[in-house]
């Protein structure tokens, strides 16, 4: 019984990790007003971007620093096209998505004539529990950021009532650009945790959706770090329990039906957002872009 | 009288003074020339009717627009912003009409954003990255309230504070910042008369401690009340500066409009007033936000063939009374009838359908699709009509020919049902509305600042066809801030003040004085 | 016609001609850097998407479910809204068909597939309905919740394809085959394509869209709400019943994608059958402009893309498929960034 608990609490802990680095990393865009839908593409060239430095280099950490630096490349990308060009976030978002589903398979091919994949790493060359410090530390550093710091309040004016941080001489822009990049290292690192150290290889679209169960922890947080990461765990518990359930069979010889562990994550956001069970209020400029007056 | 040479620098050079500023927007001549000077430790009223050009003189003095021409000097020095930042930099701040804070935050951090200070033992970090001294920033802020009388709590979210206190937050954020000179754009829009008071008493304070303050506004009483000299702008120039002691709200009034311009409307005679076109009993309503009482029991009555018109400061009600003949259902009691039907219980599109016009109060928003040409925002409202569509099929040619037939009758430029609505100019928008509200053949027509930003010659027309609706028997309930074109126009004028009708005067009767006592409350 | 309202007309279609080009232009010069000719890689891709019966065959197969979810997404546009849940609906709708079709087993030929199709269709519909309601009557925003809602759809189409009715026959994850008289015919002329009257049917869907926003009071309606919120209402119109409205129809649309992939193809649900029809459908309806013919050209290039990428894989040393979604992504953003375009303007 004991380890059982004791299994499905790492297994929770295991899972939550990527999670939460993709959910910080869209809590830093979207509170500067900038949605993020491309949560998914930043952590599938993070995944990549990793598993390709960490076998060249035998270093995870030098794999998960590329993870966030082509996290943060696809930042740019899509940075470029919302603030600078002020094309549709969603829109763009979705190019990126698209963008990021494509490319790294397509690098396999040239780089290792597979289909799709990253030969495997061995064993010395992933992380462990290093992720899992790390996110804790992210977490922290960023409720303290965001409560303390200068620019964690020219941040949350961003996203709130841009013209005034205009007025107050704060770049708003400038500021977003900042929080969309940030939150492109950590989407890329949570997709660096995906590739090694949760499994040993790069595959194809490994995220599996997890940038998106990302945006709806951020949604059920309210929009707030530390009620976020308790979404994240929340979320990686139904995953771990129903990875646990997965093939057990009943009584009666019939197999659980995980399906309604999976999809209760997203249940439950959509709930929230219908104002059933709490209320969740996105930031007011959310999704529009800034142009001085 | 505008004075125009350069003054003397130093201790006796005036706070702020323009000289021969200019602006252009496209064609129009938003400054043209514009001299005056303001005294150090002095309240200075900045008069003008919308459009006059006080905003865009301002907004050059902030640093918002650059001018075509002329020169600013800030306490004798000449000056050239590029932005507000430099501005501000100078010692100038400025309060907008529409405030700069967001909800959730604190008063504290609305403040303090943009000037945020750090603990020496932060120094090593980015600036960026350095941790907020609030508490600095709170002692500063205290001594700041205590000096000027101005309490406010620091810590609530500002949302949840009342619209005069926000306004002082917006005050302390520009104390903050050690601004010396003070511009106030239309600041008692939104307040109380209360809080009014208390915003001049403020205001006298912060005048007696050597602050300069420029009040941008249109309300005259409020411009004898607080004021020690005043500018006033008519058509992108100024036309007066007056010591406020030495001077009238008449002689005012005479310099803001002037003799030309002013409403000359022939009003033919009444037909004999009919059956009610309108009936509204008890109407009340909570506002969305907040949950204030904006209508506190408002009854009135319009009858065929007379106009009906609501006088007041903007924002006692207006919207709200509007709204709720469009869509009654939101009414928290109250009964709406229109043309002797209980109208309460039904759909906007079954009401407007009986024969109601419709001439919003923010055509922009809600009278037009920008986006579409013409012939699609003239079938807007009518694509269910008999007219104009068969069996859920829009009859497009019919169509086209009622658009031709109504561009030509109503004045419309250019004659193209294909351009897009948002390309007309605002006096041939309003024209666009008026023919299609006419189009169903109103016999009630609301009118809501139906001349608002239209230019003379258009203004003429909407106020000659409002009148010919009510000679054809339709009853008229006219919704207007401009007083004039309420007097010009109405056989009955209802004076709405925070909620409620509070005077009634025949047009007989109507008198610019008691009206505008009662506007401001003292009926 | 003067030149500048000619220009007005043209310049759409100008720009969405240039941002294709320019995306294929950027994805092709991807290739170059694996080592492959660019040109090369084109003339397989044209090629292989359209040189012969069979191939144009195929291209049609893909554009048939491209074009309803270009409609549905274009459908949602057009009133404001953003449908990101077409990839939701069109698996319930492929599922709600597939199930029709075995539990109504006994029906005759014209009335099963019909029936199946109505399945597909109102599946669909209250999928969308469901997110057109939460936006309308409690203000949460649509985006999010079709992001969410297509989880939902993969978690219960999984559920009800496996452990309700699924293929004793086969260790696939996919419901039984449907019964034979469910079955529509495939168009002979493009040999062994399973291309099939669902394209009929996807192009009178389109006929019917441009007939709704052309002809129709409703349609007239949806596009003001899309234009201005306020404007439609105080003009008598309700934005909430057109937003629902407008979700339904879209809901539908993207249901009936079911109707080729189950009762032309597959003749079962498999999970996981669509390679992203849903959101390349919203590339489909950026491009088309909410326009049906520009929808349906649109709908053909990527059928077309989706095609030909996928004989890279054999006809290319380094290339492989996964170009295709490269491409749509460049694309798109091409499409996207008004910016962008002002800022090109400035320059020529």
């Amino acid at each position: 019984m004991f380890e059982e608990l004791w299994a499905i609490l790492a297994s929770t802990i295991r899972v939550t990790t990527p999670l939460l680095f993709a959910a910080l990393g869209g809590l830093y865009s979207e509170r500067s007003g900038v949605v993020n839908i491309a949560l998914e593409g930043k952590m599938l060239v993070g995944a990549f971007a990793a598993a390709a430095v960490a076998l060249a280099t035998h270093s995870p950490w030098l794999g998960a620093a590329a993870g966030a630096g082509a996290g943060a490349l696809a930042g740019v990308a899509y940075a470029l096209f919302v603030i600078r060009w002020r094309a549709d976030q969603i829109v763009a978002g979705t190019a990126i998505n698209f963008l990021a589903i494509g490319l790294p398979p397509f690098l396999c091919k040239v780089l290792y004539d597979s289909t799709g994949g990253t030969p495997s790493l061995a064993l010395s060359d992933r992380f462990t529990f290093e992720p899992v410090a790390l996110v804790a530390l992210a977490l922290l550093l960023t409720w303290f950021w965001m409560r303390r710091s200068r620019s964690g309040l020219w941040v949350q004016f961003a996203g709130e009532h841009p013209q005034a941080l205009d007025a107050a001489g704060v770049g708003v822009n400038r500021t977003r650009w900042m929080a969309v990049l940030m939150g492109g290292v950590l989407a890329g690192v949570g997709g660096a945790t995906l590739s090694i150290s949760l499994s040993s290889s790069f595959t194809r679209e490994m995220s599996a959706g997890r940038g998106f169960m990302a945006l709806a922890a951020l949604i059920l947080g309210k929009w707030r770090p530390l009620p976020t990461a308790a979404a994240c765990v929340l979320f990686g518990l139904a995953d771990a329990m129903q990875i646990r359930l997965q093939g057990v069979k009943l009584g009666g010889g019939a197999p659980i039906p995980t399906q309604f562990i999976q999809i209760l994550p997203y249940v439950v956001t959509i709930l929230v957002l219908a104002g059933v069970v709490g209320q969740s209020r996105a930031p007011k400029a959310l999704g529009l872009s800034f142009r001085k007056a | 009288m505008p004075r125009t040479e350069t003054s003397a620098s130093g201790a006796e050079a005036p706070a702020v003074e323009l000289v021969g500023l200019s602006k252009t927007f496209g064609s129009v001549r938003a400054n043209d020339a514009v001299s005056f000077r303001v005294e150090r430790g002095s309240i200075h009223g900045v008069i003008g009717e919308n459009g006059a050009g006080k905003s865009t003189a301002m907004k050059m003095l902030y640093g918002i627009y650059t001018p075509d021409a002329g020169k600013i000097l800030v306490e004798g020095k000449v000056r050239r912003w590029r932005s507000p930042q430099d501005a501000i930099a100078a010692g100038i701040g400025m309060v907008h009409q529409h405030f700069m804070l967001a909800g959730p935050h604190s008063a504290l951090d609305n403040i303090l954003l943009g000037a945020e200070t750090s603990r020496r033992a932060w120094s090593w970090l980015p600036p960026p990255l350095r941790p907020i001294d609030r508490s600095a920033a709170r002692a500063k802020l205290q001594a700041l309230a205590e000096r000027y009388s101005l309490p406010v709590d620091w810590d609530t979210p500002v949302e949840r504070l009342p619209v005069g206190i926000q306004q002082r937050i917006e005050i302390l954020k520009l104390l903050y910042r050690d601004a010396r000179i003070l511009i106030l754009d239309e600041p008692t829009a939104v307040l109380t008369p209360q809080e009014t008071q208390d915003l001049f008493a403020n205001l006298r304070r912060l005048r007696g401690e050597g602050k300069t303050v420029l009040i941008i506004t249109h309300k005259l009483k409020e411009v004898m009340a607080v004021t020690d000299r005043v500018t006033v702008f008519r058509g992108g120039k100024v036309t007066g500066g007056v010591e406020t002691e030495a001077t009238s709200p008449q002689e005012l009034a005479d310099l803001m409009v002037g003799r030309a311009v002013h409403l000359q409307v022939k009003v033919p005679p009444q037909p004999e007033p009919g059956q009610a076109a309108l009936r509204l009993r008890d109407l009340k309503l909570t506002g969305r936000e907040g949950g204030v009482e904006r209508l506190k029991g408002v009854s009135l009555e319009v009858r065929s063939g007379e106009v009906v018109g609501i006088a007041g400061v903007e924002g006692n009600g207006q919207s709200e009374l509007l709204e709720s003949i469009l869509r009654p259902a939101e009414l928290l009691s109250g009964r709406v009838e229109v043309l002797g039907q209980d109208v309460t219980d039904l759909p906007t599109a079954e009401i407007k359908a009986m024969g109601v016009g419709w001439v919003p109060e923010d055509r922009h928003r809600d009278g037009l699709l920008l986006n579409r040409p013409v012939r699609e925002n003239f079938l807007l409202g009518l694509q269910s009509s008999a007219a104009f569509s068969r069996s859920g099929l829009v009859q497009w040619g019919e169509v086209d020919a009622a658009v031709k037939r109504a561009l030509e009758e109503y004045d419309v430029r250019p004659r193209d049902p294909d351009v897009n609505a948002g390309g007309l100019s605002g006096g041939n928008q309003q024209k666009l509305i008026i023919a299609r509200e006419f189009e169903r053949k109103p016999r009630l027509l609301v009118a809501a600042q139906p001349t608002r930003g239209v230019d003379v010659g258009a203004i003429e027309f909407i106020h000659d066809r409002i009148l010919k609706a009510r000679t054809e028997g339709a009853g008229v309930l006219l919704v207007s801030s401009e007083l004039d074109e309420v007097l010009a126009l109405s056989d009955r004028i209802l004076v709405l003040y925070e909620g409620r009708i509070v005077a009634e005067f025949t047009r007989a009767q109507a008198d610019e004085k008691r009206i505008g006592a009662a506007m401001g409350g003292s009926a | 016609m003067s030149w500048g309202r000619a220009m007005d007309r043209w310049m759409p279609v100008l720009r969405a001609l240039l941002s294709v080009i320019a995306g294929f232009a950027a994805g092709l010069a991807v290739t170059w850097v694996a080592g492959e000719s660019p040109w090369n890689v084109f003339m397989i891709l044209i090629r292989s998407a359209f040189g012969s019966w069979y191939d144009l065959g195929m291209t049609l197969f893909y554009t048939t479910p491209l074009l309803l979810t270009g409609l549905s997404v274009a459908i949602c546009f057009q009133a404001g809204l953003f449908n990101i849940g077409a990839e939701g609906q069109l698996t319930l709708g492929a599922l709600a068909a597939a199930v029709t079709g075995v539990v109504l087993a006994g029906l005759p030929w014209p009335l099963a597939p019909v029936a199946a199709a109505a399945a597909a269709f109102g599946t669909g519909a209250f999928w969308g309905w469901i997110a057109g309601w939460l936006r309308a009557r409690r203000g949460s925003h649509e985006v999010i919740t079709t992001i969410m809602l297509n989880f939902v759809a993969a978690g219960l189409s999984s559920y009800v394809a496996l452990y309700l009715f699924p293929n004793p026959d086969s260790q696939n994850p996919e419901t039984r085959p449907v019964a034979k008289s469910f079955l529509i015919q495939h168009l002979s002329v493009f040999g062994d394509a399973p291309v099939s009257t669902a394209l009929i049917l996807a192009v009178a869907m389109c006929v019917a869209y441009g007939f709704l926003m052309r002809r129709t009071v409703l349609g007239f309606e949806l596009r003001s709400v899309g234009q201005s919120e306020r404007a439609a209402r105080v003009a008598g119109i309700d934005p909430g019943k057109i937003q629902i409205l407008a979700m339904v129809l879209a809901g539908g649309l993207a249901g009936l994608v079911g109707v080729g992939e189950v009762l032309g193809n597959a003749e079962k649900f498999k999970l996981g059958f669509s390679p992203q029809y849903g959101f390349v459908g919203i590339a489909v309806a950026l491009l088309g402009r909410g326009n049906p013919v520009g929808v349906a050209a649109a709908a053909l290039l990527f059928g077309a893309l989706h095609k030909g990428t996928g004989d890279l894989d054999f006809e290319t040393e380094n290339v492989t498929r996964d170009l295709s979604m490269i491409l749509q992504a460049l694309v798109i953003l091409s499409v996207s960034a008004d910016g962008l375009w002002d800022w090109v303007k400035r320059r020529v």
